[in-house]
């Protein structure tokens, strides 16, 4: 209940800064809540006024009525005017939550986005959200008028006929127990029901990534399997869930009909013994009605509540995610002409594995540097490290003499182009991403980017050029089509320095060698880091990095490290056989 | 929305009994004010105390009964509309898993998870709110008219004036809605298509330091979903405050007209208030029944999204439930005059291709980037159908074989490896889960993965988050490789699998993939010719179509493309 507490209260701080909208989304209520509950009263006024043949008070009956009117009026405004600021309110919050969401999605170290499964991040985004919107602030504005509307014609009764009223005063707590039970009985089942939710969502997420690897596995059976459990189980939970909480409203209405029974007995008997009129039984009657319908609603949109704290609760789980440390305090640095250290630096993924022991290297601006080594050594490691996605554990990465913890990471990031090992296209036009960089990029100069790296010949095939629509990471091109728009986004932005990561692996070897040559004009004069599998792309690097498990091995020149006859010459001399 | 009728169809008879509950409960209800109206013009009028009581008993003993019966209909509701829910999500999963590429692309991933989960459950909601109030509305408000009009014809004529002035109401605002419901899914579709690019594209985002460009493109998505939904709430607004202005004029109505009736003598004034008192049932109704029609234009916008799931016939089928066995003289693969087109415009992705590979043979394809490779490995599995031609596997076109059969027999590697989050052990037997301990152990050893698997403390439990990104690109392609041995495919395709593995892997992958399965009919797509150049056969693709087709040897002879790829890694090397 606590956590509850704490919950509510930081979405409280959420809403804030809709509070004055709130507050007259509230007077809103409370005004059409007054209109509503003063048609009754006069109705009863005029009907008083109409008692038998011939004792029909025209002139009461009409000014009764005529001060209906404008109450009616009122009514229909406020009520208006009331949903129309909640809805206004609630949707805002649910942008300002997608927002703030997403910004920690931009926010968190790239170990927190390696870890947590993007369908869970996806599910708070979507379902959460939206459960936080429909349960807390339409469920405030109906709870509130609820609230509203039970003192309000506490009141009226109260100045009718204080006895009655007493009545039925007495018999609410009833229905409040009832409630307060069933919502108590039922908070595991919504738990455990909107925890399933989340599950379901994250596994089809993940399920439908995959959705051709299973297809062609022939393992659609089993991904079925383990969705119909998931589904099975939420069935279970989600019944269970449901019809607790559907039990509230029957058990509260029937406490209603008791309550209701009570007025009309005790106002008939005082009617009998002549304390009442008629007019003001029926008033009273459909007091009782008014009185007890929030109760009704109230209870009904627990469920609804529940839900929405609990989504609140996951929402907030991510929120309070560490984010990177803030940087926009940093200096700016002085742009260097590049060179690059590694100073002790020691890494590990997981602490029970080492990955990088004090790893030391020193390259001087413009040199082109080529990283080799069996996969699974630590070269996307190393470049991990360089571009900050991930902090080292001790030592120093220095970049033109600054550790590049003392640098904004933007900055730093922006003196490298990269090209990582997976492709990754945006939705949006060929042209939009070639320019993904450098948004201002006139047209020529894409196309220059594109023809540099041979990729403008299949560009042109596609059905509308330059303006084709990627989806879903480029589907539609083939693999090394999308490493070559890749290779061409970094053409066009002409960076300070290079980091290329199997930037060519799945290029067929004659455009290879035409990419090789305008990477060669582009390294010209500027630091690279190359990771290769084909030696012949890196042969006439300034140096040659050979890593295994983590460290370095050997390192020279082409050349040198042949005659050393090492690990390299084993590599160099594998491809030959 | 047809196609959501038959999942309604298991629950008919609760969907039948439920609303009969509820019929009862509004039945027992109606009486009430019949009830109180006695009371007052027996009881109170005679000044009759015990007539008061009992009349009081009677509408407790009337709620008792409507409470039973509603919790019946409750229980008949959540029944019906959890189990209507939860065969909807297993069948737009199943069809979801039935799709080829073509329509996994126009749905896009994120809009399909969103329609599983959000829709139906939206659609779920409107089964419920069906069974619990779509009956009990409407009978109440029928109800309380046919009550009004016993006690006096000419009065109830202005519930007759009023009830076509709220059936104009409810209809324009649904009219209005339904489609902007569609919008605004689309809007989220969009939001969530955003989420996901940035998560699965961080790196990149980063690298190009994007992420506050990311979040403005986030930020007016999330700004568009919200001025569309405000748009929809502005009219939703209308809908309840504007019945109750209705209702409230009309009692008004009937006060005035009633009074001259009451004047006349022909109501009394029990009955006057018994006739405003079913006026505001209908009015407490009606308001259910306002929001009732609210859940349902979500509900229906939702289901028209799920019916275009459900809707949408696979342009690959499971095929027609043949399958063949290897035999000596029938090739494994065979592929005649094939021709293949993505979409309907374009050119051709391959272009009259046809080969033969006898059981047990090596093929290899060799060819540029964007020749048509990857097409060609995906026709053999019938991940796509071919536009001419025909592709045979053991003698049998792959349309006739069982989907599935066929598959199980093709280990397909693809391009890019696909990794699951679970362990190790469950992506290796992925595809064959009952796959013995051996053969696990043998399709880790020759797919090179020995190192990383056994060398960690878990081995081959360790735990592998979703995509596999605790592991390198290396590891990645190499798990995929032993997850497609370990089940012991007849047909083995790998789609340049060795592309992020390091020349001495490589190598040792080639020389156990030789050594260690025999007898499995080998498609070896790579850009290097030292991976195909041992194939019993090579296929030389450029452009779509067939450059060369036979051994290294004839091909080095007659084949001036595939010399020139060799030309090109030789000189690469000599550099
Ligand atoms: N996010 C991670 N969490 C835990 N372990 C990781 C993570 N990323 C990589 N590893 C492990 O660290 C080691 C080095 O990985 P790295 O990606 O640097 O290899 P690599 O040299 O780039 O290999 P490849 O040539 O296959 O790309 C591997 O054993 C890998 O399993
Ligand atoms: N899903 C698709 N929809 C439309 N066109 C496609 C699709 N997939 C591939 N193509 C196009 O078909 C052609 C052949 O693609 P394919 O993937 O077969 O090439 P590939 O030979 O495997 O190339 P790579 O060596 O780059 O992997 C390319 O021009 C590509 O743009
Ligand atoms: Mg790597
Ligand atoms: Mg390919």
């Amino acid at each position: 209940m606590n956590n509850a507490a704490g919950t509510l209260k930081r979405l409280l701080m959420l809403v804030k800064p809709q509070l004055p909208k709130m507050l007259l989304a509230f007077l809103c209520a409370a005004a059409g809540v007054g209109a509503t509950l003063y048609c009754p009263v006069l109705a009863g006024r005029a009907i008083d006024a109409i008692i038998a043949p011939s004792q029909v008070n025209y002139a009461d009956v009409k000014s009764a009525l005529l001060i209906l009117l404008p109450v009616i009026a009122a009514l229909l405004v406020f009520g208006v005017l009331m949903s129309l600021i909640t809805n206004k309110v609630c949707y805002r919050v649910v942008r300002e939550m997608r927002v703030s969401l997403f910004a920690k999605i931009c926010g968190v170290p790239i170990k927190t986005i390696d870890d947590i499964p993007a369908g869970e991040w996806m599910s708070r985004m979507v379902t959460d959200v939206d459960n936080v919107a429909d349960g807390l602030l339409q469920g405030a504005t109906q709870l509130f008028s609820g609230i509203v509307t039970i003192l309000m014609t506490l009141v009226f009764m109260l100045t009718i006929d204080w006895v009655i009223a007493l009545v039925v005063v007495a018999l609410t707590p009833l229905s409040l127990i009832l409630a307060a039970v069933i919502a108590r009985g039922s908070r595991k089942m919504f738990s455990k029901q909107s925890l399933l939710q989340g599950s379901l969502g994250g596994y089809a997420e993940e399920m439908f990534g995959a959705q051709r690897v299973l297809v062609s596995c022939g393992a659609a059976k089993m991904a079925q399997d383990g969705m119909d459990k998931i589904n099975g189980e939420l069935k279970t939970w989600g019944f269970r869930a449901q019809i607790y909480a559907s039990f509230t409203n029957p058990s509260t209405r029937f406490v209603n009909g008791l309550v209701y029974a009570a007025v009309a007995i005790a106002g008939g008997l005082s009617a009998v013994s002549g304390g009442m009129t008629i007019g003001a039984i029926s008033c009273f009657l459909s007091y009782a009605n008014q009185y007890t319908k929030p109760f009704n609603e109230v209870t009904g949109i627990m469920a609804q509540l529940q839900t929405a704290v609990m989504s609140a609760e996951r929402i907030f789980a991510l929120m309070d995610l560490q984010s990177e440390s803030p940087d926009k305090a940093l200096p700016a640095q002085e742009k260097g002409n590049g060179e690059v250290e590694f100073r002790h630096v020691s890494f590990r993924y997981v602490p029970e594995r080492p990955m990088i022991e004090d790893f030391s290297l020193t390259v001087r601006a413009g040199m082109r540097v080529a990283i080799v080594g069996p996969t699974g050594c630590g070269k996307t490691t190393l470049i991990n490290l360089l571009m900050r996605f991930y902090d080292v554990d001790s030592g120093a990465v220095l970049v033109d003499g600054v550790d590049i913890r003392d640098m904004k990471r933007e900055e730093l990031r922006s003196r490298f182009g990269m090209v990582l090992q997976e492709t990754f296209l945006t939705t949006g036009t060929v042209a939009e991403n070639i320019a993904f960089g450098r948004e201002n990029a006139s047209m020529e100069e894409i196309v220059a980017a594109a023809k540099a790296v041979h990729a403008d010949g299949f560009i042109r095939q596609m059905d509308d050029g330059y303006d084709t629509l990627l989806l879903n990471n480029g589907e539609g091109l083939s693999q090394g089509q999308k490493q070559l728009i890749c290779i061409a986004r970094v053409m066009l932005l002409q960076p300070p320095m290079l980091i290329l990561d199997e930037a060519t692996s799945s290029i067929d070897t004659l455009t290879e060698h035409r990419v090789q040559r305008a990477f060669e004009k582009l390294m010209k004069g500027r630091t690279a880091f190359v990771v290769a599998h084909r030696l012949s792309t890196i042969q006439s690097s300034d140096l040659i990095l050979v890593m295994r498990a983590g460290k370095i091995v050997e390192s020279g020149t082409h050349h040198e490290l042949l005659k050393a006859g090492g690990f390299y010459k084993t590599l160099y001399e594998s491809q030959f056989d | 929305m047809k196609s959501l009728l038959p999942f309604l169809k298991p629950y008919r008879k609760e969907l039948f009994i439920g609303p009969l509950f509820k019929w009862v409960e509004a039945f027992f209800e109606l009486l009430v004010p019949l009830v109180v109206a006695r009371l007052i013009d027996v009881g109170v009028k005679n000044g009759d105390a015990s007539y008061v009581w009992r009349q009081g008993g009677i509408m407790v003993l009337l709620g008792l009964v409507g409470l039973c019966s509603s919790l019946c209909c409750q229980y008949m509701a959540s029944k019906a509309s959890q189990g209507f829910g939860t065969d909807l999500r297993g069948a737009i999963f199943r069809k979801v898993m039935s799709f080829s590429g073509a329509e996994l692309d126009y749905f896009t991933a994120p809009s399909l998870v969103t329609r599983l989960t959000g829709d139906s459950y939206q659609v779920q909601q409107g089964v419920a709110m069906l069974i619990r109030m779509a009956v009990r509305a409407p009978f109440l408000v029928v109800g309380a008219v046919v009550m009004a009009m016993t006690i006096d014809m000419q009065l109830s004529l202005v519930f007759i004036c009023v009830t076509p002035v709220l059936a104009l109401i409810i209809w324009f605002v649904l009219f209005k809605n339904v489609p902007r419901y569609r919008e605004v899914n689309k809007k989220l579709d969009r939001v969530s298509t955003i989420t996901r690019e940035n998560l699965l594209g961080a790196r990149v985002v980063r690298a190009f330091s994007k992420e506050e460009e990311q979040e403005r493109k986030l930020e007016a998505a999330a700004k568009e979903h919200e001025r569309l939904s405000v748009g929809i709430g502005k009219l939703n607004a209308l809908l309840s405050p504007l019945t109750s202005a209705v209702m409230n004029l009309g009692i008004a109505a009937i006060i005035w007209f009633g009074a001259g009736n009451v004047d006349t003598g022909s109501l009394t004034q029990g009955e006057l208030i018994a006739f405003v008192n079913y006026m505001g049932q209908i009015l407490l109704a009606l308001i259910a029944l306002v929001n009732l029609v609210l859940i349902f234009i979500k509900a229906a916008a939702s289901g028209r999204r799920i019916c275009e799931v459900l809707d949408t016939t696979p342009e690959v089928d499971s095929g027609r439930g043949e399958s063949a066995e290897a035999a000596d003289g029938i090739p494994a693969i065979e592929m005649r005059g094939v021709s293949m087109r993505y979409g309907r415009s374009g050119d051709n992705a391959l272009d009259d291709i046809s080969i033969s590979v006898p059981r047990g043979e090596t093929l290899g394809v060799i060819g540029g980037t964007g020749s048509g490779k990857s097409t060609l490995a995906g026709l053999i599995p019938r991940m796509y159908d071919v536009s001419g031609g025909e592709v045979l596997v053991n003698g049998l076109d792959v349309r006739a074989w069982d989907a599935e059969k066929l598959r199980q027999r093709i280990g397909l590697v693809p391009q890019s490896p696909t990794i699951l989050s679970g362990t190790i052990l469950s992506n290796v037997t992925l595809k064959k889960p009952d796959a013995s301990e051996e053969d696990i152990k043998a399709a880790i050893e020759i797919s090179q993965s020995a190192d990383f698997v056994y060398s960690g403390e878990n081995g081959i439990m360790r735990e592998i988050t979703a995509g596999g990104r605790n592991l390198s690109g290396g590891q990645r392609q190499r798990l995929t490789i032993a997850r497609a041995i370990a089940a012991k495919p007849e047909i083995l395709i790998l789609d340049d699998s060795a592309s992020a593995l390091d020349m001495r892997t490589d190598k040792a992958l080639r020389r156990a993939l030789r050594e260690r399965t025999r007898g499995m009919t080998v498609v070896i797509i790579s850009q290097r010719v030292s991976a195909v150049e041992g194939a019993d056969r090579i296929l030389v693709l450029s452009g779509g179509k067939c450059a060369g087709y036979g051994t290294h040897g004839e091909l080095m002879k007659n084949c001036a493309e595939y010399r020139e790829i060799v030309k090109s890694q030789e000189a690469g090397e000599n550099e």
